[in-house]
């Protein structure tokens, strides 16, 4: 059981940190084990890389501190061989680290590299993505990373309920679609032919942060989407092709859509207005995010929606 | 036991029980036999409690609850002859379990309303979530707006009206009660029910697993117009009648000492 959010602005920014935190802290009893965040600031020419350099549990102990300092140190080194000119580097947490480059190369290529550095993982990269996750709930979460000033037009929240893998960060949500830019993927749900589709998708190339089969729609979403599939198409092919009990909310740059796999399993809110759209797993936490009586709808079986900024 | 704090201003003891302390609301107005209450900053522990000693102890028989904000829970098990008004949107698991009360919801609901209600009447203004009246055993429970998956899982008595549209699997192993539909009704109606009636006004995406259409009698059009009367919902539409064809659950082929086993 785990609770998935999503809000998207069609008439500009929002506090969407601030948002998102609140939705998914009334769903805390969805799953307290661990909170994640995709959001979207404004774009710029600055690719914005998330990465962390051990997991949270482990980011302490004897010389933990200085390995940390040595592969940070070795992240910007690489940074630059690669040809990418850093104009900022942040550390949240002492693992966990928000860089700005200017860039115009292979992301793919840029994110191999720089996971080659022992620890590091790549939490997201794009041009106005940002996926922020860590253990505990979403306050805890926030206020750690400093979400609450965060201003953008849309994003997706993910609360964590471990059933069937870790208590960790590779295990917690939301997942960047490797290698592409801007695609991040929430899900509540289970797929069960999950193997059969990573292995498809490593056939063509792509490789997997972790062993959660929520990864595998990421990945799946951004590889249609490559061959020039819409957002929409590519999550009606996913309804054919993906097996089992699921609702997923997927981001891009400048979309956010929504889907319900065919039995309708798992829950999924809809409160749709002019200004803003914003989905939950339960209503409460649309009612933290819009303090009226609206009216919301379950979106049915089978049911793909899509919205633009 | 101490109780710890949490963030979300919801306190749990070392155990994991919820609000081990919790206060009794002091903003509960009490005129005569009827009583109301804000809802907007209390906890469903809190609510509960207030409607719970209004009703049972103070001898209260018409409560209204303002501004339940989505909150999860409320109004579950009461099991007296009384009136529950909700003023805005419960959220999930509203008035499961009741025996008698007759509640009326001006919002929506979350998954799972009534579930398990064995006697009483639940009106709803708006729409509903998936798993409504799952379980049901007696009691009308009416949604004006549409409703979510699986309404009516499991029924074992009691009539649902719906008078938008369903979603899949509605009435899925229905064992007895009524389900009158109003609208559309999405795939898999009826799936494996071994009992009970469903009427659909609008189109049927499919049929389940031994859902057939059924034949259609004065005892029909009595029920619907009977349910439709009281509950003042108007003229009602003209139905279709589904069944369960007892292919894959027939108990009316049951031996005696078979047939005591499942129906007590």
């Amino acid at each position: 059981m785990c609770g998935i959010a999503g809000v998207i602005h069609r008439d500009g920014t929002a506090d969407i940190g601030a948002e998102l935190t609140a939705m998914l802290q009334s769903m805390k009893h969805r799953g307290p084990d661990s909170t994640g965040y995709a959001v979207y600031g404004p774009a710029d020419d600055l690719v914005v890389i998330r990465f962390v350099l051990a997991e949270p549990n482990k980011s302490t102990g004897i010389g933990m501190a200085e390995r940390l300092e040595r592969n940070r140190a070795e992240v910007e080194s690489r940074l630059a061989k690669i040809g990418a000119e850093v104009a900022t580097v942040t550390n949240d947490t002492g693992y966990a680290f928000r860089a700005t480059i200017r860039y115009g190369g292979d992301l793919k290529a840029l994110a191999d590299y720089l996971e080659d550095v022992p620890g590091c993982e790549v939490l997201s990269l794009g041009s106005s993505l940002e996926i922020i996750k860590d253990l505990g709930d979403a306050s805890t979460v926030s206020d750690q990373y400093n979400l609450g000033s965060f201003r953008g037009t849309h994003g997706i929240g993910h609360v964590r309920m471990a059933t069937e893998s870790e208590v960790d960060l590779a295990s917690a949500h939301p997942y960047w679609a490797y290698p592409f830019a801007d695609v991040a993927v929430v899900h509540n749900g289970q797929l069960t032919n999950y193997h059969q589709w990573r292995r498809r998708l490593e056939q063509h190339g792509h490789r997997f942060q972790s062993e959660c089969d929520s990864e595998i729609i990421a990945v799946y979403l951004a590889e249609y989407m490559s061959r020039g599939l819409t957002l929409e198409t590519s999550m009606k092919h996913s309804l054919d092709d993906l097996d089992g009990v699921f609702t997923y909310v997927c981001v891009t740059g400048n979309q956010l859509g929504v889907a319900k796999d065919e039995m309708a399993a798992k829950p999924l809110v809809l409160f749709e207005s002019e200004p803003l759209v914003a989905v939950a797993t339960e209503e409460v936490a649309i009612r933290s995010l819009v303090k009226r009586e609206v009216e919301t709808r379950d979106p049915y079986e089978r049911e793909v929606l899509v919205w633009q900024v | 036991m101490a109780g710890v704090g949490s963030r979300s201003g919801v306190s749990y003891d070392a155990r994991g029980l919820v609000e081990p302390h919790a206060d009794m609301p002091d903003n509960v107005e009490v005129d005569g036999g009827r009583a109301r209450f804000d809802a907007s900053d209390l906890t469903i522990r809190q609510i509960n409690m207030a409607l719970r000693k209004l009703i049972y102890d103070d001898g209260i028989t018409d409560v209204t609850i303002l501004n339940p904000a989505s909150k999860h829970s409320l109004a579950v098990g009461i099991l007296k002859r009384c009136r529950i008004h909700f003023e805005g949107s419960p959220g999930w698991f509203a008035c499961g379990l009741i025996d008698g009360p007759e509640v009326t919801i001006n919002g929506r609901v979350g998954w799972s309303v009534a579930e398990n209600m064995m006697s009483g009447v639940v009106m709803i203004e708006r729409s509903a979530g998936s798993l409504t009246g799952a379980a049901i055993r007696g009691g009308d429970l009416i949604v004006k707006g549409d409703v979510g998956a699986r309404t009516g899982i499991d029924q074992k008595g009691g009539t649902i009206i719906v008078l938008g549209d369903v979603g899949i699997n509605t009435g899925f192993m229905m064992q007895r009660g009524r389900q009158i539909i109003c609208g559309n009704a999405g795939m898999n109606l009826g799936d494996s029910m071994y009992d009970g009636e469903i009427y659909v006004a609008g189109t049927v995406a499919s049929l389940g697993v031994d859902c057939v259409p059924g034949d259609w009698t004065d005892a029909d059009t009595e029920l619907i117009e009977r349910k439709f009367r009281i509950h003042g919902l108007g003229d009602p539409p003209e139905f279709q009648k589904f069944v369960c064809g007892k292919v894959l659950h027939n108990y009316d082929q049951l031996e005696p000492s078979e047939r005591k086993l499942v129906i007590h």
